[in-house]
Order: C-alpha cells, then structure tokens, then sequence
C-alpha cells in the first residue's frame, strides 16, 4: 500500500528496485565468469533490501545487507577466488540446448502456477487491516515488534537455531580441514 | 503492493530454478538456491504486511539457515575441488553406474 504523503513515489521506487532486482538476476545467471555472477547476485540483494524497507521490514532490510550481501556473498566471494575459477574448462559450464528447453518449460509451469496462486483472494477475516503494521513500527520502534515474537512464541525455534550455527560452524571447520594422511 | 510483491518473488524464484536447471558450476548452482531462498524471503515480508509480524520473524530463520547452509556447503565444494580439481558437476560422476 502506498505510503507517506507521495504514492506516486513510493510505487515508483517499487518498482525500480523491483526491476533492479529482477534484470540483475537474470543478468546473474546468464554470466560465465563466476565472479561477475557474484557480484550481480549482490546488487540482486541490495534491490531486495530496498523492497524490503519499502514493505515495513525496516530491520530485515538491515539484516539483508549485513548477513547476505555482506556475509554470505563475501564468503562465496572468497571461495571462487580460493579455488581460481578462471579457466576455460570451469567458465563453459552451460548445459545443453535439450537442457535449455526443458529448464525454460519447467519455468514457465512455475511461474504459471505460482502467479495463478498469487491471484488467489484471501479471506478478509485473515487479513490485518491495512497500515497496522506500519503503526506498530512507529510506536515501538524498528526491532521491537520482531524481538517480541521471537523471543516468546518462537523461543524455542530460536534456540534451536543457535544449536544448528554451532552444528554448522563444526560441520564447515571438519569438511574443511585438510587430512593429515592425506598430506 | 501484495500482488506485485508476489509476482516479482515469483520471478526471481522462477530465475533461481532455471539457473540450477541450466548451469553446472557447483558454485554458481549453489548461488541460485540463494536467490530462490532470497525471493521465497521477499514473498514472507510481502505477505507479513497483510498477515502481522510473524512473517517478518520467518525470514529471520531463513537468513540463518541460509548462512548456515553456505557455511557447509562452500565446506563441501572445497573438499570437492581438493579431491577433483574441478567444480564442474560433468566431471564429478562417482555415483553414476
């Protein structure tokens, strides 16, 4: 829903990050090069944190930015880099034209199926009224309206999660680890 | 903006897939599930303005799975490329008959 004194503004925005988003995806995975693969996968997430921002999710839009365009992609960053991934051999990767084909028809079903789904009416009764969540963000701020819920009805998944980091932390140092045998 | 949330989460999911479909790097493969991770994301923030807090709270879960799941798979490939010296899923063929 449009907001502030402008909507006009704030759809244009929408839909420029939006766009954004889209053609640097597509840009994404058309790249032969890893790295330009990477780094237009990054602008694919800044356009998302902006949407985001856009969509009341002040904080999630931080989190993007910080844990994925700054942490995850540094990290696949830094492993294409490790392993040099620059040669001929690495770089044509593409499948081939049956491939091709079948990849694009199995898109188009999804896409097909999932816009029919997005079309879908949903019950009013579900539905908050609209502005609520924004009023909630300007009363208690950006972070309070999250923490609340995540630390009293979804406790426990919460803890949960910090057991799965702890798992994938060891997980990565063992897989990573060179054998001693092995030399 | 629900619907248009919706279509372009559609998109960038639709993109992901056909980029594992199409591409054999195994780094790059793993990127697509990123961006297919990325739009499922965009689609629970949309969907938090209609539906409360809740989905924004998902998306938090999600990030950490994915930064987990990066931790171990970018673990995974390194051994890989250790053992074959490729990255390429043409040439790493082990369990094929």
């Amino acid at each position: 829903m449009p907001q502030g004194d402008f909507p006009i503004f704030y759809t244009f925005h929408f839909y420029l990050f939006g766009i954004i988003a889209v053609v640097s995806a597509l840009l994404f995975v058309t790249r032969k090069s890893p790295v330009a693969a990477a780094l237009w996968l990054v602008n694919t997430m800044f356009s998302l944190a902006a949407l985001y921002v856009l969509l009341d999710a002040q904080f999630i839009g931080a989190i993007q930015v910080l844990v994925y365009a700054g942490a995850i992609m540094v990290v696949f960053l830094f492993v294409i880099m490790l392993l040099n991934l620059g040669h001929p051999s690495e770089l044509a990767d593409a499948r081939g034209t049956g491939w091709k084909l079948a990849a694009g028809l199995v898109g188009l079903a999804l896409l097909a199926q999932v816009l029919a789904l997005a079309r879908a009416r949903i019950p009013d009764a579900l539905a908050l009224p609209p502005g609520v969540l924004a009023q909630d963000f300007a009363r208690d701020g950006a972070i309070a309206p999250i923490a609340r819920p995540l630390f009293t009805e979804y406790l426990l998944a919460f803890e949960l999660t910090s057991v799965l980091l702890l798992a994938a932390i060891v997980g990565a140092v063992i897989l990573g680890r060179r054998r001693q045998d092995a030399g | 903006m629900l619907a248009e949330s919706l279509f372009f989460s559609a998109v960038l999911f639709v993109i992901g897939v056909v980029g594992v479909l199409t591409r054999r790097n195994a780094i790059i493969i793993f990127m697509c599930v990123e961006l297919m991770l990325n739009a499922v994301n965009l689609a629970f923030v949309a969907f938090a303005q209609v539906h409360g807090v809740a989905g924004q709270v998902f998306v938090f879960f999600v990030m950490t799975v994915a930064a987990a799941e990066a931790a171990v798979g970018l673990a995974i490939i390194i051994a890989m490329f250790r053992h074959q010296q490729t990255v390429n899923l043409q040439h790493i063929n082990l369990l094929k008959g």
